[in-house]
Order: structure tokens, then sequence, then C-alpha cells
């Protein structure tokens, strides 16, 4: 199933394992009560426990807890009723406690996982090994004074959820899916906002390559990467060097390296004999965290549909194209947006006019579906002017650059521009017979056998009506007349 | 106002009742005492403006009818303990001029019931110690002298916490106990010092030295007085997860009630062979007045515990070599200004720490290093776990153990810090009781040939600290211990 690459001494095979670092949507941060919302002054929710004060102690903030659960629940993965909090301890200005709290023999969440669906429309279905909780670290600037670095420590302390994948993606175009589906199943689940640019969604990737049924690799690991395309041009890269050098006989060596933004390289960050020892040992100043089955029955009551339920349902149900489901599950709001406007009419219908008009509109516009002009109750009611008949497919084109446009309603525009489909069988025949009457010579050139004026006929008609006659009585009532 | 520093916590409390005196009185000689007692070192801070201004306000509370349970009564505080406005350096360098915002939830407890605080004690840096040796101050010293007069230690960590109760400096004090640093000082000073089941006092703004084991608990002069500064300083805290949630029960009718039909374990392998023999008598002793009082003694075995401070000494120093990574002069405390961050922490934490402190956070960092974890924390958590189902074991027959204190009295100054190991082996019989999270309490009992105070500890099951305050009374009502040391304020003499 896996593509291979090609090399000069042969096929590649990928193998790729990712470690996500998911911000959890929490009000307060994962030991602390000071507030975890990004975007404030530097230091300005720092709490006596996240800058380390002399004998501060962390206390475990549940909603973190809930929501590590529900992602493990998102996940079909296995929950863990015991976990223990363990210290990683290390030096580093922007870490007060000279540790991170995290989880390391017992994390929160065990095996689940994921499933992809490529361009191909093939699935595949990749491992998560385990989902921990951990503190977050401050942030150092290094580019604010000549000699010194600032320390933020806003983000210290706050929830993160490290998900960590199993090795087994095998292309750029996998992992790209998988970040995308992981991304999407954590926005439905409310537990992250996703937001990869201001980093409360990142990637660690890990890249290998062997020859095809040869054991793995030595793999190589890549921080902190935070967009989709950074993933696909790291895995690009490193596949690329790491064949390129094995080729020429060299050896990849076990490292963690930074991918360059703007020369879309990788590069050493630190070797395997630079590597902490972090001296993890469970975190005496918490109890081992433990919760019973009611507890998780509980959070599994209050789950929301996730996009894989909500595709399968669209393609059964309302018979969309599994591409359109697609394409209209991948975000949470996308897929709220078209159940609100598709609700009680045409599915397939509204779906079109979704995924083709309305995103085409927002992508010329710069929009997001969050600041749309048209409401799903607005696209609704013009979906339901099309299926009526009152307007054609063409006319509602138009309308809805109106509706884009001002934000009015479809009826009104409709109404105003005196667009309504004429429908009225006499007022269709008297057209028909005019524009028969004053293109006498037409009629008999097509009644000697040219029958492709016809759609100079609908042409003429639909022009005298301005575009408002209703097109399928247009043809047939005309063609009737034709044959005279 | 001529017995007013012989006065125990409860006979002060009774007076100021009946207007005998004030908290004025009271307070103002003690700031007096502390002045008398100065040459013993057992303060690093003092805080009389504040001691004056608290004991106006528990007067005024008093004449209000608003009196807290210690209204007016004069406390002293270990420098460990964080007090709002007031210099917390845990006796170590790195925190010289360290003064916190905040007040940790203990020394709240105290003060608004009342407490009065004369200023902070004396300890080893840290906590890290059994002499108070180890402190950037330079040790507290006993008020007990010697036949041969030679200076002696107040024992540690929390030494100045216990000299300055049997000085007359301080009506109570409070510490911290991680292997022993309650009752082992109490033991070398002559007075009563409670070590609480772990979880039964906050930790939360205590500097923290190994948290699985740290507990705050009182010295005083007698175990009546210990009860009731125990009673307010316990109590379930959420800002600390290892707080227990438990009620703290009253515990007035436990120390009058005696141990008759009680049951009490003597464990064989605390008869160790580098003791003294004037320990071992004293422990005779010990029984004898238990089994007068109605007692059965009970012959137990406790089999690990020779393992007890190996396991401790691995334990410990692993979590202070975590905990005290935050001192690393990036947002408080000292800082060594170097090129590079890793050389600013390398100076500052190399001057900052004193030797002690420096030698338990290797030891510590070394046992929890890859490679040698399962070897030394691992295995040394499997022996705790080991050590506890011992005492689990021990409780299910007896309701109470006895043991000493300390293999010796207080030793010179001096002799011990040269020898870190022969310093490790004075918590050998108070250790256990933390690795297992047990409440322990050390009751003067009587006077070695030398002329200084011997301890007898009782230890009892998790949150039975009112066992403890029930055998300690009977041991104290028979022993007639009296608090006379050569170097006590005046009216102490």
């Amino acid at each position: 199933m896996s593509a291979f690459v090609q090399g000069r001494t042969g096929d590649w095979e990928i193998v790729i394992g990712m470690e996500v670092h998911a911000q959890v949507v929490s009000n307060s941060k994962l030991f602390s009560g000071s507030s975890a919302v990004f975007g404030a002054s530097p230091n300005y929710h720092v709490s006596l426990v996240d800058a380390a004060m002399p004998g501060m102690l962390p206390v475990i903030n549940t909603e973190c807890i809930r929501q590590a659960v529900i992602t493990g629940l998102g996940l079909n993965a296995q929950i863990n009723k015991y976990s223990v909090f363990d210290r990683k301890n290390y030096f580093y200005a922007d870490l007060p406690q000279g540790y991170q709290i995290s989880q390391f023999k017992h994390p929160i969440v065990g095996e689940g996982e994921v499933q992809i669906e490529l361009a191909d429309a093939s699935t595949h279905i990749i491992g998560i090994e385990r989902l921990h909780l951990e503190q977050d670290a401050g942030k150092s600037l290094h580019d604010q004074h000549p000699s010194k670095s600032y320390i933020d420590l806003n983000r210290s302390g706050v929830a993160l959820m490290e998900i960590v994948s199993k090795p087994e993606m095998h292309s750029a175009e996998q992992a790209a899916a998988y970040i995308k589906k992981l991304r999407s199943i954590l926005r439905y689940l409310g537990t992250c906002d996703g937001n990869m640019e201001e980093g409360s969604l990142r990637a660690d990737v890990n890249v290998s390559v062997r020859k095809p049924g040869e054991p793995l690799g030595t793999r190589t690991e890549t921080k902190n990467l935070n967009s989709v395309r950074f993933i696909m041009q790291t895995i690009d890269y490193e596949v690329q060097r790491q064949i390129e050098l094995i080729e020429d006989g060299g050896v990849v060596v076990q490292e963690t390296r930074l991918f360059d933004t703007t020369t879309g390289m990788t590069r050493t960050m630190r070797g395997k004999e630079d590597a902490h020892d972090y001296r993890y040992f469970p975190d005496p100043d918490l109890l081992p965290l433990k919760f019973d089955d009611a507890f998780i029955a509980d959070l599994k009551k209050d789950m929301p549909e996730l996009p894989d339920q909500i595709k399968s349902r669209m393609v059964q149900e309302y018979g969309l194209s599994s591409y359109d489901a697609n394409v209209l599950t991948e975000e949470k709001e996308t897929a709220a947006f078209y159940e609100l406007a598709s609700d009680g009419r045409d599915r397939k219908l509204t779906a079109n006019w979704m995924s083709v008009e309305l995103f085409g509109a927002l992508n010329k516009a710069g929009l997001e579906l969050s600041s749309s002009p048209v409401s799903p109750m607005q696209l609704g009611d013009l979906v339901d002017l099309i299926s009526d008949g009152s307007i054609s497919g063409k006319i509602a084109k138009e309308v809805f650059a109106d509706m884009f446009e001002t934000g009015k309603n479809a009826k009104q525009i409709v109404e105003e521009k005196g667009l309504k489909q004429v429908s009225d069988e006499g007022s269709i025949i008297t057209m028909i017979d005019d524009v028969m009457a004053s293109n006498q010579d037409k009629v008999d050139e097509y009644r000697s056998g040219k029958e492709k004026l016809f759609g100079f006929f609908v042409g003429q008609v639909m022009k005298a009506s301005q575009g408002q006659a209703n097109p399928g009585m247009v043809n047939q009532i005309l063609k009737e007349k034709l044959k005279g | 106002m001529s017995d007013l520093l012989k006065m125990t916590a409860a006979q002060a409390l009774s007076s100021l009742s009946k207007k005998q005196i004030s908290s004025v009185e009271l307070t103002t000689a003690y700031i007096e005492a502390m002045e008398a007692t100065h040459e013993l070192n057992n303060y690093v801070t003092s805080t009389t403006e504040l001691a004056k201004q608290m004991a106006l306000d528990a007067d005024k509370a008093r004449a209000d009818g608003n009196a807290g349970r210690l209204a007016g009564l004069p406390i002293g505080v270990k420098d460990l303990f964080c007090t709002k406005n007031v210099m917390t350096t845990a006796c170590s360098s790195i925190l010289n001029g360290f003064v916190p915002t905040y007040e940790s939830t203990v020394t709240s407890r105290l003060w608004e019931s009342g407490g009065v605080m004369l200023g902070k004690l004396n300890c080893d840096e840290f906590a890290m110690g059994s002499s108070n040796e180890t402190s950037v101050f330079g040790p507290a010293i006993n008020p007990w002298s010697a036949r041969d007069g030679e200076a002696l230690s107040a024992g540690g960590s929390s030494g100045g916490s216990a000299s300055a109760v049997a000085a007359g400096a301080a009506l109570m004090s409070v510490g911290t106990d991680t292997g022993g640093s309650i009752r082992q000082p109490a033991a070398f000073c002559g007075v009563v010092g409670l070590k609480p089941t772990y979880g039964r006092c906050s930790r939360w703004g205590v500097v923290a030295f190994a948290s699985s084991l740290d507990q705050a608990g009182p010295f005083t002069r007698d175990v009546e007085d210990s009860a009731l500064i125990f009673s307010v300083m316990a109590g379930h805290d959420a800002k600390d997860s290892t707080s227990a949630s438990m009620s703290v029960p009253d515990f007035s009718e436990a120390i009058n009630s005696g141990v008759e039909g009680m049951r009490i374990g003597i464990p064989g392998e605390y008869q160790m062979d580098e003791m003294d023999n004037e320990i071992s008598d004293l422990w005779r002793q010990g029984r004898k007045w238990l089994e007068q009082a109605g007692a059965t003694m009970v012959d137990i075995s406790l089999p690990h515990t020779k393992y007890a401070l190996a396991c401790y000494y691995i334990i410990a120093p692993a979590e202070a070599s975590s905990n005290l990574a935050r001192y690393d002069g990036v947002r408080y405390g000292n800082r060594i200004e170097a090129e590079t961050l890793d050389l600013m922490y390398e100076a500052t934490r190399a001057s900052g720490f004193g030797e002690e402190v420096q030698r338990r956070i290797l030891i510590g960092t070394y046992a929890l290093s890859a490679g040698y974890y399962d070897a030394y924390y691992l295995k040394a958590q499997q022996v705790r776990r080991l050590i506890k189902q011992d005492f689990d074991t021990a409780f299910s027959d007896v309701d109470a153990i006895l043991t000493p204190t300390t293999p010796s009295a207080a030793f010179s100054l001096g002799k011990p810090v040269t020898d870190p190991i022969t310093m490790y082996l004075n918590d050998v019989f108070t250790v256990p009781a933390n690795l297992a999270g047990l409440p322990g309490i050390s009751v003067p009992a009587g006077l070695s040939k030398q002329g200084l105070p011997l301890g007898l500890q009782v230890l009892a099951a998790p949150f039975r600290e009112d066992r403890l305050f029930s055998v300690a009374r009977t041991i104290e009502l028979q022993a007639q211990f009296s608090l006379a040391p050569a170097r006590a304020a005046g009216e102490l003499q």
C-alpha cells in the first residue's frame, strides 16, 4: 500500500511517526488557576505556581483531565483509569520549576487509531501509541535586547496533550492527511482549537527510510513544526537527504533536527550524545490520578458526533458523494453550517451550492466560513427557490452573487429585481410565438432538418424573458411548437 | 510578670483569659528573652515590631471576645516556612534577601488563630542536616551544656525551633520533619516535638526538601501544648494535593485518657549495637512507666528497619535534586552573572548552595539518572513499601510503638559535620516514620550522665496522633522532666 521512493539503488520505503502537541482548551492551566488564554501581554497570566516560587505546589485541573479523556474517546483509544504524573528534569530559563510535569510510564490514554482518506479515495488506519498530559514551558525571547533574553511565562504550565502516533505513515501525503484529520477530530471534540499558527497544535516528525522488507532505519526527529506544509516539506527533505546519505555510503545519525522555514531544509539541533537525561520520576507533589468507569461514561454520554460518523451519515442518508462529504466534514463549522442549511430540503443540491458557490465566493473574498455574509438559513432559502422552480439555476447564481455582496435574502433580491422565474404556460407560449413569428426563415430551416437551430430559439426565448422563463418548460413547449 | 517565660501555652492562655497577663506583656518578655539568648543563634530574622502589633491585636480581640485558639501566644517559625513580607531563606545563601508575597498555609492558620510571630528560626540549609551546622547563618546552639561546658548542637534540621523553645526564646515554634528534623532536635533540647502523619499539615508555602517525606509540626514545652498548636496547624488544604481530607479531632480527651489497656510495641530491631547504654536504659525505663500505667508491652518485629536509612538517603536526595532545581538564579534569590545561561546556572548554584546541599543534589541526580534509576530510586521505593508494610502489620496488633528518639544525647558542635555518614546515622530511629508516613512524637524522658536531655519516641498508625498524645503524656507525667538548660533566658535558669 505504501508508495515507494525510487533511489539510485532501488526502492525505498518511508516510515513516519508523529508526536503532536495539542494545547488543551481550558480556562486555566494544568496545575494552577492562571488563565490559559493566548495573546495577553507578557507575564500577565503567571501565578506563584507557574513561576515556581518556593513552596508552591501543583493541583490538577480536572477540566484538563476531562478534555484528555474526551480526546482519548474520540481517538477510539484505551482510557487508563490509573495514570501518573512524572517530573521530566532539565534546566532552561523558561522552565521555572527546573522540570516539566508530564506523564511517562503511565499515560492517561493508551492505544487508539485515526482513519485517514487520501486524494485517491483510499483509506488508511494510523495507530495511536498513547496520549499524555503535560505542562507547556514558557517562551524565551532572544531578539528583544542586544545581550539579554526575555522570558514570558504566560504559557508556562498551560496543559498540552502529547499525542504519539505509531510509525505507520509512509508518505508526506499520509502525514498531512493524518495531522489534518487529527486537528479536525480535536476541533470537533472542542479539546484543542487546532490553531497551528498560534502554536496550539505543533508536531515533531520522526522520519526514517528502509529498503522494503528490511528492519526500521535510523530515524531523525524534526521538532516543532507548526503547519501542514512544513510537515510535508520536512518529510520530503529528510527522505531525500537520508536516501542520498545512505546511497553515498553514509549512515543516518539519530538526532534532533530543526526545520528552516526560509530554506525548506532541516539541520542538526542536537545529536544523541547531547540528548538530555531527563531523570523522570513520579512527581511526589501529586498523587496518582485515578477515576472510575462512571467518570468515563459521563463524558461518553456527551460526546459530539465525529467527522467519520457524520461523513458516513451524509453518504448513506443524504446520498452525498464521499468527496463532498469529506469536504463538508473536515471542519466542524462547515458540517454544522451544512446541516443547518440543508435541513428539510434537497441535501445534494445544498451540498453543491455550498461546496461550489459559497466556498468559491469565500475563497475569492479571502473569508472564513465563520464570517460568511450568507447565513445557513439564507443559503437554504436560495436552494428552496431553485427547488420549487421559482428561479432557475442560472438566475440563482446571480441572486447568490448579490446575496454575498449585500447580505440580503434571496427572496428579497428576486422580488426587487423581478427575477422570479416565469413558469406560466400562457406567457411562455406567447413569448415562443413571438420569437417564431419574427424568425420565420429559421423556423423553416429547422423544419427542413437543421435541428441544431433549436439552441438559437431557446436563447431567443430566454432573452425575451430576460432569463426568467422556466428553461424546462421553454424546452418542452418549443419542441412541440417547432414540430409544427 | 516573674513567671511569664515559665508558663506553658495552656497556662498562658488561662492567665490571658483571666486578664492576669496581657499578650503585650507576654510578647515583650519573649522579645527580651530573644535578645538575652542572642548568642544561641536561634533566630535568623526577628520580627519584633510585627510581634508587638500582633500582640496588641490579640489583646484587643480578647477584649472584644473574639480571641482565637492561640490568641496572644508568641511563636517562632522555622525559616523554611514562607512568610509574607518577611525574609525567608531556608538558611541558604541562594535565597538571600528573598521576601515572599505569600504566607504558608500552616503559618496562616497560626496567625488567624491569634498567634504572635516572633521571627524566623535557624535550621540546616534547606533542612538538610542533623546538627543545624549547614545553615548559612551558622549553627543554632543548644541551651543545654554538657558538664565539660562544650557548646552543643541543638540538633537539626529544626535546631533553632527546638533551641528557642528550650531556651525560653519562644513559647512554641514550628518546624519541619523530613527524616527526624523535629524529633531529633526536640530530644536534644529537652522539648516535645511532633511529626504529624504525612498529609496532616499542608506543605503549601513550605520550602520543599523531599516532598513525599516533608511534614510540618510543632515544638512545645509539654504534650498538652503540642496537641493545642497541632490542632490549629492541621487540616485539609486544597492547595496541597497530598493533604489529607480528614477532619482534625479534638485531642483534649486523648491527652488525659492514659494508656490503660493499650498494647504498645517494642521493636527488637531498634536495639542497636552502637547505641549508648544510657539510651537503652531510658528505653527500658519508658517501658516500665507505661506498664505501670496499665499498658501491655509487646515485642514486635520491624524486619526492614535496617534498610530504612539507605532507602531514605536515596529517596530524599532524589526528590531534593529535583525540588531544588528552581533555585537557578533566573527569577528570584541570588544570581551570579555569567556569559551564558549554563555558566550562570553553574556559578549561581555553586556559590548559592552549601556543601551538604550540593552533596545531596549530586546523590539524588545520580540516583535518578538513566541506567541507575532502577537500581537506586526504584529499589528504594520498593523497600519503602516493605517498611510501611512492617508498620501496617505491627499496628494490626499494637496501638503504639515506643523507641528511643536518637542513638545518643546532643553532640558537640563541629564534630559530625566532617563525617556525613555518622551524621546520617543520627536519623536511624526517626527516618522509618517518614518513609511510612506515620505520626511520631519525641517527649523528653530523662537526662544523660552528662546532664543532657534524652527523648523517647512514640509512633502510631496514620492519623492516630491521639494515641501519641495519650502515650507521650503518660511518659511526661512519670518522667517529671524538668526543663532547666544552663543557657536559657533569665527566668528559665
